[in-house]
């Protein structure tokens, strides 16, 4: 180790933060905890910027080992951090989101009563977050992973005096749990057959053991992506995020849609090499992926609340991550991963930013008409539907075109993928115009008449800062303080030009970015392609070697989805602007769709029905009245009574009677006497 | 010369009426008296076996005499205490009758 970085440094500076807020915080004046959280967030950006800077000179990967944590016979899991590429590009998203979203928070947050706590809990996420990308092995990966949980859960549960607050946090956290186990079971996998969870003495053992294809790599590679769809929103375990946004917006921005979310696409993609030896579960990957992306993408397209159509789409594009992942482009699926951070956070912003406008009001049909009254809102907005939607040349355009790109080069029906993915895209260009118009065109819907009906509801949500808002611009629309829309204004310039850094190779760029990670991210031990297996799924690197015939494919895909994401603002532009009666009437044409649509696919329900109902009745009747109550209980009852029945049989005993006492002494005097010369009973008879 | 059995035929009707006496009657400072009757029916029965022994070793064997004593000394001591207690029992209830004395009871 010549040059130490104190990588240890980069979350504890968060975790020192989340200490001095969390423990003193409630003492604080405002300010105090607005300097103590924003240095502490600021902090691990200038050290990952000084680290960016002297990147070059580092002999990758660049491990720091802190000591030994856990040891166990020869098994031995160490506080160690390594610094790579992939771990570079989650420093920058997160560091740099983060820190932009604290610096939105102090003024979204503003008049929050629990303004302590919040930023308390924002920056213990940091800390886990920064963990979990160092580690440097699957254990302290874990922690990081499940602290952030812990993080999400609290930020969730934030106005926890809420009960759809409080039950949104814990079924993030109940759900997540599902996915935590199948992390556990492929660590304790992945003990058994390597005996460490290091990444470097997992990933060289598998790279010189050229034969180990599928198999129980298969089963590990399985266990770790139920952990990622888990984390990362997919099916089957998608259904917590949509109701996460109960939390504050800034959480929803920084965790639920920038960062954590995305955790399950970074460990795919950091465990690349297990990935890459069973074409099984990198087929499942993809295939989860861009069924997710669909999937939520439909549901996107009927949803009224703002900040609902934004968390299906945030499931809908962590498909696309994982579609890349699947077709062995990490440096596909990392690159959206990165850009998706910088305008989805940025549209959360953004819609924060509305909400706050119409002093909490989140539903879109009580919106329209805001563009002139909060212009920096609607243009940085603007900035990010024309990136999420895939316009050139704007950052989702780049990445999501390279997903599609790979994914259609892949073999293995990669042309049905392709073309999920396409019709996926349009579906994001419709919704994502949809709520543009819904939002910012057409009349204002936020008409004097509600303002009651609004006032109740927010009162209702028991958001003290919004209720204030509420009656202190009973009339009018207003845009928010600079210190929010500063970091909108910076997402949006990062939203524009963020998906420039890989501009494809196809359409005259040099995809620097792919390069940059493609040491992170490829299998250098013993290439993958040497193996028959992989053979098949090998042909995903063909383009590399042959970019130049390539172009032309990519160059038509790219108009592909270019002109799908037109047609997407075409029919929303159609039907929400030029022709806003539309809706209504095509809704009660397709009713029976739209029911589908609107009720989620009746996925909660089903799983109510299939696992929480049961659940709870086994938890409620087995093992409550049954065990519970039943067994334990009843066993340790009956002992006491018992035991308190012989007594008070027994104490009878106890007269209180001095000649009673006497009587029972002589007689047993005398019956011992009477055996001790006659003998037992027997023998008495017998004389 | 006596036999031994006489005494100790003797020691156990003596022994029988103080147990019997105890039981029976509720006067504390009668039950009092039983409990001398039953020491001094054991303190014969020391004696007459004291004499017996002597007679088949052939010379003095003093240990059940000094039994007695012993018996004697504490019986002293508890007659003492004993009416001590009674005497303050009586001035603190007005009653010497076994049954009412019954605090200890559960």
């Amino acid at each position: 180790m010549t040059s130490d970085l104190h990588l240890w440094l980069i979350p504890l500076v968060p975790f020192a933060g989340f200490m001095v807020n969390g423990l003193l915080g409630r003492r604080f004046p405002k300010g105090l905890v607005t300097a103590v959280a924003l240095v502490a967030s600021l902090t691990p950006l200038l050290q990952v910027a000084a680290i960016v800077t002297k990147f070059s000179s580092l002999s990758l990967p660049h491990v720091e080992d802190l000591g030994t944590w856990i040891r166990a016979g020869a098994f031995h899991a160490d506080f160690s951090f390594q610094l790579d590429q992939l771990t570079l590009v989650m420093l920058c998203v997160v560091t740099g989101v983060g820190f932009l979203i604290h610096i939105y928070s102090a003024g979204y947050m503003a008049e929050e009563e629990g303004y302590w706590r919040f930023f308390a809990y924002m920056n213990l996420f940091l800390f886990f977050m920064l963990t979990l990308v160092l580690a440097e092995n699957f254990l302290l990966m874990f922690v990081g992973w499940e602290g952030v949980g812990l993080a999400s859960y609290l930020l969730i549960g934030f106005w926890y005096t809420r009960d759809s607050a409080a039950n949104a946090g814990k079924k993030a956290f109940i759900v997540n749990r599902i996915g935590d186990f199948g992390v556990l079971v492929a660590m304790f996998l992945l003990i058994a057959h390597f005996g460490t969870l290091s990444f470097g003495g997992v990933f060289s053992q598998i790279g010189s053991h050229p034969a180990w294809q599928g198999g129980f790599l298969t089963t590990i590679a399985l266990f770790l992506l139920l952990g990622a769809t888990g984390k990362s929103a997919q099916i089957p375990l998608y259904v917590w995020l949509p109701d996460a946004m109960e939390g504050p917006t800034p959480v929803s921005a920084l965790i639920h849609a920038a960062t954590m979310v995305t955790a399950g696409v970074y460990m795919i993609a950091r465990a690349h090499v297990i990935f890459d030896r069973s074409s099984f579960a990198l087929g499942a990957v993809a295939m989860i992926g861009v069924a997710t992306a669909v999937f939520a993408a439909t549901i996107a397209i009927v949803q009224t609340d703002i900040k609902r159509v934004l968390a299906y789409s945030t499931i809908s594009q962590l498909g696309y991550m994982f579609l890349g992942c699947g077709v062995v482009a990490y440096s596909a699926g990392i690159f959206h991963l990165v850009t998706h951070a910088f305008f989805k956070a940025l549209l959360f912003l953004a819609a924060g930013s509305v909400i706050h406008a119409l002093s909490g009001q989140q539903d879109m049909r009580a919106m329209g008409g805001l563009r002139t009254k909060i212009p920096v809102t609607f243009w940085t907005m603007t900035a990010a539907v024309f990136a999420i939607s895939g316009l050139p040349p704007l950052a989702g355009f780049v990445s999501k075109d390279e997903i599609l790109y790979q994914a259609f080069i892949s073999p293995n029906g990669g042309k049905i993928l392709w073309a999920i993915g396409l019709v996926t895209a349009g579906l994001t260009s419709f919704y994502m115009f949809r709520l543009w118009y819904m939002t910012f065109f057409g009349q204002s819907r936020a008409a004097a008449a509600h303002h009651e009906e609004d006032l109740a509801a927010v009162h209702a949500r028991s958001n003290t800062k919004l209720v204030l808002e509420a009656e202190a611009h009973a009339s009018g629309i207003h845009e928010s303080p600079l210190v929010m829309l500063g970091p909108l204004v910076v997402l949006a310039v990062l939203s524009i030009v963020g998906g420039w850094i890989g501009w494809p190779e196809g359409l005259g760029g040099n995809n620097w970015f792919a390069h940059f990670l493609e040491p992170a991210v490829t299998t250098t031990h013993v290439p993958y392609e040497q193996t028959a297996v992989a053979l098949a799924a090998g042909a995903a690197k063909m383009p590399k070697t042959s970019p130049a015939q390539n172009g032309h494919v990519e160059l038509l895909l790219a108009l592909c989805s270019v002109l799908t994401a037109l047609a997407g603002w075409f029919i929303a532009h159609l039907l929400y602007f030029a022709r806003p009666e539309l809706p209504a009437k095509i809704a009660v044409r397709l009713r029976a769709l739209y029911a589908v649509l609107s009720r989620k696919y009746w996925i909660d329900e089903l799983y109510g029905v299939m696992i929480v109902t049961p659940v709870l009745f086994l938890a409620r009747w087995v093992l409550g009245v049954l065990v519970e109550r039943g067994i334990i209980d009843g066993g340790t009852l009956t002992a006491g009574y018992a035991t308190q029945g012989l007594g008070a049989l027994v104490a009878r005993i106890q007269s209180g009677n001095i000649r009673s006492y006497a009587g029972w002494l002589a007689l047993f005097g005398a019956i011992l006497l009477a055996v001790s010369y006659f003998g037992w009973t027997t023998h008495l008879l017998a004389r | 010369m006596v036999p031994i059995a006489y005494y100790l035929v003797l020691s156990a009707i003596l022994f029988s009426i103080g147990v019997a006496a105890f039981l029976i009657k509720r006067n504390i400072i009668t039950v009092f008296m039983s409990i001398e009757l039953m020491l001094n029916a054991v303190n014969l029965a020391f004696i007459a076996f004291s004499r017996q022994w002597s007679q088949v070793t052939g010379h003095l064997q003093v240990n059940g005499q000094i039994f007695v004593f012993f018996v004697m000394v504490v019986a002293a001591a508890e007659a003492a205490v004993g009416l001590a207690i009674i005497i303050s029992i009586f001035r603190a209830r007005n009653t010497l009758n076994v049954d009412s004395i019954d605090l200890m009871k559960l």
